[in-house]
């Protein structure tokens, strides 16, 4: 198989490892040149590392606020990693005052202040009966925000981290994880396997 | 809760794996992508890759490595030695690496803390300290391989790091480095008292054992390096003794 995944410059890190991974799987990562690459991609990857603000920022800066929440809304294959899954909310408290994509009406919010922060390591995910991605597993975040809450006609996986916090959602073939499946060692790249093969592509 | 982390650290020269105590007397231990790779196969949380090149030339390669090392790589991979600036940080990001540690420059030039955590986010930040015990309860950023001493108190230095944005602390006792002798638990327990963010213990472990202590004074990951590059023991083994103590390691 060789599946054509588009990845896109959020201007943060971790673009390398996403393709890496992608790679081991024979797929060909590339970045995305223009929202016309991000509308027609089969598969599209929405990575993040980094602030909310910039990350936002970065996205209407190159026009692609519309693209990017269509294909979100549409069902598309669409992966959304870390900073990525966090975009799909409303706002976040960590740039207060931007506006998210807001496919999903959730905010983002803080990890509880009394614990280590960033939580950095691997963390046990639960998905629930429906999840069709995400299997049970041990998945490795770097995060210091989560999602509020499953939004309505999504299905969410759990994970503990001083109290539950949403660790994934997915709904069509978008998938938005705040683990890393690319830093998740063979769980991970399983992942991103059932993602590849078992969504839409050229839908 | 997340998983205390067993992270083998690879201190690479001129391109190739070294071993020392003490930062002095390096000799070779191997190749840093089948070491890494071994050390994933192993059960490795992540792997830290320190360049200790003498030399720009020798520094030169810790790009290429980093990009090797994250082809067969699947798990986070830091990277640190000789990064002065947001354009060093960029370079190995960009060639795979996920986190950045400075350590020497940042003592220079505090600002880039700043500056990294800014460009790339605090989850990409790991500020490495070396720490000289010196009197009672306290200890003394060394830097340069602890050639030089600065005269900055440890964990006043890290709680000044963690508020300029560093996201999380590699934190080597260099009293204890490559002995074998056991973490320095005073100064681990010093640390995770001083600030909110993770902290990697280093220097000094023989053991399982050694393990369980750093992680009860605080710690949320154990850095490895001597008893895995000498063959003493492996990542697995680690884990299973630790797992059969109680400890909920990923398997």
């Amino acid at each position: 198989m060789s599946a054509d995944v588009v990845v896109v410059p959020t201007g943060t890190a971790n673009a390398a490892s996403v393709a890496a991974a992608f790679r081991r799987l024979e797929a060909e990562p590339k970045p995305a040149k223009n929202p016309d690459e991000v509308r027609d991609a089969d598969y599209l990857v929405l990575p993040g590392v980094g602030a909310f603000g910039a990350a936002m920022g970065h996205i209407d800066r190159h026009g692609l606020r519309e693209t990017l929440t269509d294909r979100i809304k549409e069902g598309r294959p669409t992966l959304a990693i870390c900073l990525g899954m966090q975009l799909l909310g409303e706002k976040s408290d960590e740039s207060p005052g931007v506006s998210g994509l807001g496919v999903v009406p959730e905010g983002v919010t803080r990890l509880p202040r009394d614990l280590t922060v960033p939580q950095l390591g691997w963390n046990l995910v639960a998905p629930g009966p429906l999840s069709r991605f995400v299997k049970p597993g041990w998945a490795y975040f770097a995060n210091s925000y989560k999602l509020a809450s499953v939004p309505d006609g999504w299905i969410g996986t759990q994970t503990e981290y001083g109290g539950d916090f949403v660790s994934a959602i997915e709904r069509g073939d978008v998938l938005a994880c705040q683990f890393h499946p690319e830093l998740s060692g063979e769980w991970g790249a399983d992942l991103l396997g059932r993602w590849l093969n078992g969504t839409g592509g050229r839908s | 809760m997340a998983a205390p982390r067993l992270i083998p650290c690879l201190d690479v020269r001129d391109g190739r794996v070294v071993k020392g105590v003490r930062f002095q007397d390096l000799r070779d231990a191997g190749d840093p992508v089948t070491q890494a790779s071994m050390y994933q196969d192993q059960g490795a949380d992540e792997i830290v890759i320190l360049d200790v090149s003498a030399t720009p030339e020798g520094r030169g390669n810790a790009v290429e490595t980093t990009s090797s090392v994250r082809q067969v790589l699947s798990i986070p991979l830091t990277v640190g030695g000789g990064v002065r600036s947001v354009e060093d940080a960029f370079a190995l990001l960009e060639a795979g690496a996920d986190k950045v540690a400075v350590n020497t420059a940042a003592v220079q030039r505090p600002e880039l803390i700043d500056e990294l955590a800014t460009r790339f986010g605090s989850q990409c930040t790991v500020l490495a300290v070396d720490a000289a015990a010196r009197w009672s309860n306290r200890w003394e950023v060394v830097v340069n391989g602890g050639r030089t001493r600065t005269g900055r108190d440890v964990k006043r230095w890290i709680r000044f790091a963690a508020a300029r944005g560093a996201g999380e602390i590699l934190l080597t006792s260099w009293d204890r480095d490559g002995t074998r002798s056991g973490y320095d638990l005073d100064l681990i327990e010093a640390v995770t008292a001083a600030v909110g963010i993770p902290v990697i213990a280093s220097g000094g472990a023989d053991n399982a054992g050694h393990l369980e202590e750093a992680l009860s004074s605080g710690a949320t990951a154990v850095l490895i390096a001597s008893i895995l590059h000498d063959g003493v023991t492996t990542v697995g083994s680690l884990k299973k003794e630790l797992i059969a103590n109680g400890a909920e390691v990923r398997p």
